[in-house]
């Protein structure tokens, strides 16, 4: 076992790969009451082109599929897991995003036998036809709900407008259709191509012993006969550089208009350090354009242009990634144009060294804040982690980003063929 | 074993609550101002920290305000509003970094408290008036965010019960104040009600963090004084007309039908039968073992969410699920069949214990927050009592199937709302 202690934070982190492929993180919290631990793997909504463990040629699954996985992986043939769970004191949850499918708990009480719920409903698997069927009347009502939920069609519009071809275009959930062809063969074939033990990574953190916790995770897993596994191949057509679509507009059921400027990013095969570093520059240009502080931003909210839902952020993942800029407001054409004139002066003026430190200081704040959360911890460093990068890099490497740094992705990333842009407006009343 | 522990000390004009723990990174500063509900003040009320939090003297400009927030280590500024009952709260929070996890040693929550007190007493008014510009950009912000819960049909289907279901009861009143009363607020009217708001309101200050309690009282001495007051109490108001159980259909243009159901509870914080409720509640519909979410979402397959949530101060409980609209009918009767399960007494020793397990579980990993913390310790005010959590954890794993069974015989079913696309037939 590694340890890797981190002086300015006072944490410490300890590592261990398994002799199965497994990654484990222990990060020990004292002073906290709960203990939360995640079983991540390393599947997604856009790994929806792949070679299944045992076979030779790529096959297609349907849209939603990974997402519909994790729902089912809770069913076992003698019951529910959140029943168990919840008997353990503990409260369970999954989420599915583009790329990573995480199972966690957290519970204050009992954290070794909810440790061990945690990793055998993730790694014994259960699906019937019957249940498979029953799931697709609950999904599709949790479909319907994101259907009029006004931002996240907001959100899944632009990243549509942005990618031709790539499957994060495609809604995590899939869609009712889609999902009507899924069958329990294919989640097996599914949950054994992407669900061993060398694609994934467990991170437990809390008031725990760790010593005892990682004996007790190396004899699970010593128990169960994994056979080691290739890496799994994954296809991903090519995709355009510019943006797909410049403009979508979607008439919903809304009083206040929405509207989101997106930008597509540009270097999507990166990881590591260079992906860890171009993600935290992009993120202090923005920054430095609109935040709080700005004049951008006191202009944009003085003009009405905005209000408290204002928001932007960039991210990047292996083979795609965007900005997104933008939130309620009275003229979405008008905060376009304003919001694109900002970005294109911004990138000729204006990104001076004293509000790079100042934004840096916020960043660096704004790191502690979130080390205050178990989940961050979890969460973000196993997302890191998957791409190679290091949660506790951010403060160091935040300190080394300079100026030049931040005017050069100005350069390359502020151009008008990668802008898009999704707008909800109010439906019109149909005549009568 | 104390779970969480604070120090409360009478200050000039407002308690002043200290919990010591070191198991935070950063240092939380939360200044809760709480008054009686009414139609008159609550608009006032919901614009006045959105003007406090955007300038102040020393800070003319947002720009100015917020570029020392950012110097302070990105320091976390927002307000919040929250009906507690029939009580109006404001909440100002403000979360700083604890110097000692950064190489720059400036004493950071020395000047976070200096920020708060600016913020609050040093606003920036001339001639007894605040500053136009500000009123009129923060009533255009208010306007909006009242109309935006028409937008998110989750919140706006809750609200839609909760004002049909206290139609004339103050609790009906929004948070975020009415629509139609923003526009005549004027930069006098808001300054009066803020004179009256500080001489009136019941005033709370939270510090949790790694602090010291000598220095902590010592630096809100110098800073914040107040003139001392009376806090209002009031009584909650109580529905107590029998009448016909409530039944709305709305019709919008919506995929999903939104259904929430309003029961009263008839028990509030601080009543000796409210552990039994919380009880009541975990087993009926409050985490993904309970009830409703085996029954109409797992066993029916009806809805992806199915829950029940209490407010403690006001005796409601509610119902939430997304369903659609055809399935109307065996909804409501799965959820009705549910509660009068509850009633008689028709739930397991299992349900019973691995409630209370998750219960106890939640509260603990609440307190895991500063935020949490505050939210937990401020119901003790809200209500006049003086329960510790661990007295509250004791009481709550108490409760037999009996208590459970006598506190469900309380609850009334009042109000079935339902959002939906098309009309259903009754």
């Amino acid at each position: 076992m590694e340890k890797i202690t981190f002086e300015q934070l006072q944490e410490e982190l300890y590592y261990e790969k398994l002799s199965n492929g497994l990654d484990v993180y222990i990060l020990p919290k004292k002073g906290f009451n709960k203990t939360y631990a995640t079983f991540t793997t390393k599947y997604g909504s856009v790994d929806n082109h792949f070679v299944p463990l045992g076979k030779d040629e790529f096959v297609k699954v349907p849209d939603g599929i990974a997402h519909f996985l994790e729902h089912k992986l809770f069913e076992k043939e003698d019951g529910d897991v959140f029943q168990q769970f919840s008997r353990q004191g503990a409260s369970a949850n999954a989420f599915t995003s583009f790329t990573r499918t995480a199972y966690l708990f957290s519970s204050t009480s009992d954290v070794e036998l909810n440790l061990e719920t945690l990793m055998d409903f993730v790694q014994e698997p259960y699906f019937t036809e019957k249940t498979v069927e029953k799931e697709k009347g609950i999904i599709g009502q949790e479909i319907t709900m994101y259907d009029d939920n006004p931002d996240w069609r907001l959100y899944f519009g632009l990243i549509e407008n942005l990618y031709k071809n790539h499957p994060v275009k495609i809604d995590i959930a899939g869609t009712v259709e889609s999902i009507s062809h899924i069958t329990k063969d294919m989640l097996y074939e599914c949950y054994n191509t992407f669900y061993h033990p060398s694609n994934m990574l467990l991170f437990v953190v809390g008031p725990v012993d760790v010593e005892q916790i990682m004996k007790q995770i190396k004899d699970n897993q010593a128990k169960k006969p994994f056979k080691d596994q290739p890496e799994v191949q994954r296809q991903f057509e090519q995709e355009i550089p510019e943006a797909n679509e410049a403009k979508k507009v979607l008439q919903m059921n809304v009083q206040t208009s929405k509207c989101l400027l997106g930008i597509k990013a540009l270097h999507v095969e990166q990881s590591g350090e260079e992906m860890l570093k171009n993600e935290l520059s992009t993120n202090i240009l923005l920054d430095m354009l609109f935040g709080k502080s700005t004049a951008n931003y006191d202009k944009l909210y003085n003009e009405g242009l905005i209000d408290d839902t204002f928001s932007y952020d960039y991210t990047q993942e292996k083979g795609f990634g965007f900005a997104m800029i933008g939130g309620d407001t009275s003229d979405p054409e008008k905060l376009v144009e304003t919001l694109k004139g900002m970005l294109f002066e911004g990138k000729e003026q204006g990104l001076t060294e004293e509000s790079l430190e100042r934004t840096k200081k916020k960043k660096i704040g704004g790191f502690l804040r979130a080390v205050n959360s178990p989940e961050f911890i979890a969460n973000q460093f196993t997302r890191y982690a998957f791409n190679e990068m290091d949660l506790f890099d951010v403060v160091p490497m935040l300190e080394k980003i300079t100026i030049g740094d931040v005017k050069k992705v100005a350069q390359e990333f502020i151009s008008e063929e990668r802008f898009s842009v999704c707008q909800v407006i109010p439906k019109k009343k149909e005549a009568s | 074993m104390a779970v969480i522990s604070e120090t409360v000390k009478e200050m000039q004009g407002y308690k002043l609550h200290i919990v010591k723990t070191e198991k935070f990174k950063t240092n939380t500063l939360v200044w809760k101002m709480k008054a009686p509900l009414n139609k008159e003040d609550v608009t006032l009320r919901a614009l006045l920290p959105y003007v406090l939090q955007s300038n102040s003297k020393a800070y003319p400009t947002s720009t100015e305000l917020r570029t020392y927030l950012d110097e302070l280590y990105g320091a976390s500024f927002y307000v919040d509003l929250s009906k507690k009952g029939e009580y109006h709260v404001i909440s100002f929070a403000l979360e700083i970094a604890n110097e000692k996890f950064l190489s720059d040693h400036t004493p950071l929550l020395k000047k976070a408290f200096e920020f708060l007190s600016e913020v609050l007493t040093n606003p920036n008014v001339t001639n007894k008036a605040f500053d136009k510009e500000t009123i009129e950009k923060e009533k255009r912000t208010l306007k909006q965010r009242i109309q935006s819960v028409y937008d998110d049909k989750m919140k706006y289907s809750n609200s839609r019960l909760v004002e049909e279901m206290c139609k004339g009861e103050k609790y009906a009143l929004h948070v975020h104040g009415e629509m139609d009363v923003v526009d005549a607020i004027t930069p006098e009217s808001l300054f009066s009600y803020y004179e009256k708001a500080f001489a009136e309101d019941e005033l709370d200050f939270y510090i949790v963090g790694d602090v010291s309690e000598d220095e902590i009282t010592s630096i809100a001495n110098d800073r914040l004084q107040f003139a001392h007051r009376q806090p209002i109490a009031i009584d909650m108001e109580k529905d107590t007309n029998q009448r016909e159980v409530k039944k709305i259909n709305e019709v919008q243009d919506v995929k999903q039908g939104k259904l929430n159901i309003g029961f009263r509870t008839n028990v509030v914080y601080g009543d000796e039968d409210y552990y039994a409720l919380q009880v009541l509640n975990g087993i009926y519909g409050g985490f993904s073992h309970s009830k409703l979410f085996i029954n109409v979402r797992e066993k029916a397959s009806l809805a992806y969410y199915a829950a029940s949530r209490l407010e403690s101060h006001k005796g409601l409980m509610m119902v939430m699920s997304g369903i659609d609209h055809k399935n109307y009918d065996q909804a409501v009767s799965i959820i009705e069949e549910q509660m009068t399960a509850m009633k008689n007494g028709d739930f397991t020793e299992q349900e019973l214990t691995q409630t209370k397990a998750v219960i106890k579980n939640q509260l603990l990993e609440t307190i895991d927050t500063a935020r949490g913390i505050v939210e937990v310790l401020y119901h003790n005010v809200v209500s006049h009592q003086d329960i510790t959590l661990d007295y509250w954890i004791e009481q709550m794993d108490k409760a037999t199937k009996e208590e459970i069974v006598k506190v469900a015989e309380k609850i009334q079913l009042d109000t079935i709302y339902f959002l939906t696309g098309q009309e259903v037939a009754e």
